[in-house]
């Protein structure tokens, strides 16, 4: 990594974490067990991390077995997460609109 | 850069955009649930980026990984039930980890030798980070689940061996670090970390789990960054950046609604070591029958229900809802006070009461219901114990002083739904349970719930 690139980066982790600090503290109490759900499906995208070791070329095999190992636990994470969080987020129903289910 | 590259990095740009708004449609109910949709779509934009521009020569890996993990994924997102969802979290954050830690050895293999210092820095920490949160959290979904025995695991000398754990395994990193060759240093790194991870979580008791499972959030995430920065790739460094700060943001909560440090929780044991400092609340306990309760609850002009860990351990969560409504039928205001620590997860108790189709907007935060208090006729407690302690306010020597609580014992009267006479799991002795205005409400937490609901029905 030449230090363009390394400041580069240490800029958008910077910037990622001034921004997440802002967004996320505005989450309310109530939805913190999605949120947890939610970034960790967010943070599944190490699965193109792990999609590179399973099939690009310049990997060898042992790289490319780690790589498949780390492509099924990171698609646990983001099929798994994703559709957790909403069915979480599906069950937190307003007074109005759990009045319109029962009629 | 060929244009299919560009077009990888064009999509990597897009998801990370979504992501960040997916996390703030997060800040209000309403919005949460097209924010998640928003994620999703630039998660799958990135995987299509990738499969397109990132040069795939060998795609039955590839192909097989993405189909299991998607079956175990949908599987989990399908069957898992709201109660097992501090343990589902805890396992998913071993396998986020996990996926970072085997990318980093992946990357060791493959370009271990052509590194620059920049980049074995940051490798060895994806390592480090990823190792110990992967066994980490399998300890912690192991407690969760009740496979392992959930009380803290304590030896003599026990922080001092964590410590020296802990300084091999950067003493390692950092020794790979200036030995690029160092192929044994690199593994026994993975391995050293592997067992801190272990060493880290057993000593630490259910109640602190809301701390422990936000770091182990914090920790996954920043695996996740550290991953990023191995790989020079931007979108990871945002993704696992938001990750570990919004699990570093939720421990700080955490820690803050048990008044206590984060190196208290690591090191300090709790619960294994009583204080006699509490004994001292002793007197008698009042039992109170169904019927009476039943009666209390039907002719009042406010109840306030306050849930522990109890309540999702006795899966009570739709007969509290059904005695809500009952009592809500009645003209009887009924909120739910919830505090930041109660159950084993942040947020627990909020998905569990909305599963059971309670609305949100009668689930308040300790800072809201605590002034509503004093005008409530009745308080009904289950399953929780520390959170609602008034010696966390009133007694400066408690273990919990100082702790932030649910001040159910300004209400007029307190009804305490509990399995039986003992202590809490942090054996902390409770003098609200002594209290004049208190009367305990002993059995299951749901039995005794759902008899409630059909005693005031014939009220």
């Amino acid at each position: 990594m030449n230090p363009a690139v390394l400041i580069a980066s240490v800029y958008v982790f910077a910037l990622a974490a001034f921004l997440g600090y802002q967004v996320i503290s505005r989450v309310p109490p109530l939805l913190h067990t999605p949120l947890m759900s939610a970034t960790n499906a967010i943070s599944g995208i190490s699965l193109i991390g792990s999609l590179v070791l399973a099939g690009s070329k310049g990997y060898t095999m042992p790289a490319h077995i780690l790589g498949f190992v780390a492509v099924t636990t990171a698609t646990v994470n983001v099929v798994g997460g994703f559709g957790l969080t909403d069915r979480m987020l599906k069950m937190f129903k307003s007074r109005n609109a759990k009045k319109e289910e029962t009629k | 850069m060929s244009l299919t590259s560009y077009f990888m990095e064009a999509t990597y740009l897009i998801a990370s955009i979504l992501f960040i708004f997916a996390l703030k449609g997060m800040s209000h109910p309403e919005t949460a649930r097209r924010g998640m949709f928003l994620a999703e779509g630039g998660m799958f934009a990135a995987i299509v980026g990738t499969l397109i521009g990132a040069h795939i020569v060998t795609w039955v890996w590839i192909i097989v990984g993405l189909l299991v993990g998607s079956i175990i994924g949908a599987w989990m997102a399908i069957w898992v039930p709201m109660t097992a969802m501090p343990q589902r979290t805890a396992l998913s954050h071993a396998f986020g980890a996990l996926a970072a830690a085997l990318v980093g050895i992946g990357e060791f293999i493959a370009h271990g030798t052509e590194m620059g210092g920049v980049t074995r820095g940051a490798l060895g920490f994806e390592i480090m980070l990823g190792s110990l949160t992967t066994t980490g959290s399998l300890i912690a979904a192991g407690k969760l689940q009740g496979i392992i025995y959930g009380k803290p695991v304590q030896f003599r000398g026990q922080n001092i061996i964590n410590l020296g754990t802990f300084l091999i395994m950067v003493g390692l990193a950092g020794f790979f670090w200036i030995h690029p060759d160092a192929v044994i240093a690199f593994y026994s790194m993975l391995g050293v970390a592997f067992v801190f991870g272990v060493l880290l979580v057993i000593p630490i008791g259910s109640a602190d789990m809301p701390v422990v499972m936000s770091l182990l959030n914090s920790y996954a995430g920043l695996a996740s960054a550290a991953t990023g920065f191995v790989l020079g790739n931007n979108v990871l460094i945002i993704a696992g950046t938001l990750d570990g700060f919004s699990g570093f943001i939720l421990s700080v909560l955490m820690c803050k609604a048990m008044n206590r440090s984060m190196t208290n929780v690591l090191f300090g044991g709790f619960g294994a070591v009583i204080a006699e400092s509490t004994s001292n609340a002793g007197g008698v306990m009042r039992e109170i029958s169904l019927d009476d309760a039943a009666m209390q609850l039907a002719f009042a002009n406010q109840v306030v229900f306050v849930p522990g860990y109890g309540l999702a351990t006795a899966q009570a969560q739709h007969a509290v809802r059904e005695l809500a409504e009952l009592l809500e039928e009645r003209g009887v205001t009924v909120r739910f006070g919830i505090h930041p620590v109660a159950g084993r997860m942040p947020g627990h108790m909020n998905v569990l009461l909305a599963e059971a189709n309670v609305p949100y907007s009668s689930l308040y935060e300790m800072d809201q219901i605590n002034p509503e208090l004093p005008q409530t006729d009745v308080a009904v407690v289950i399953g929780a114990n520390d959170v609602v302690n008034p010696d966390a306010r009133d007694n400066p020597k408690s273990l919990i002083a100082g702790m932030p609580i649910i001040e159910v014992d300004r209400a007029k009267s307190v009804i305490v739904l509990k399995r039986g006479q003992g202590r809490g799991f942090s054996g902390l002795e409770n003098p609200l349970f002594f209290k004049p205005c208190t009367s305990m409400l002993y059995g299951d937490a749901k039995s005794s719930l759902t008899h409630l609901a059909q005693a005031v029905q014939h009220v």
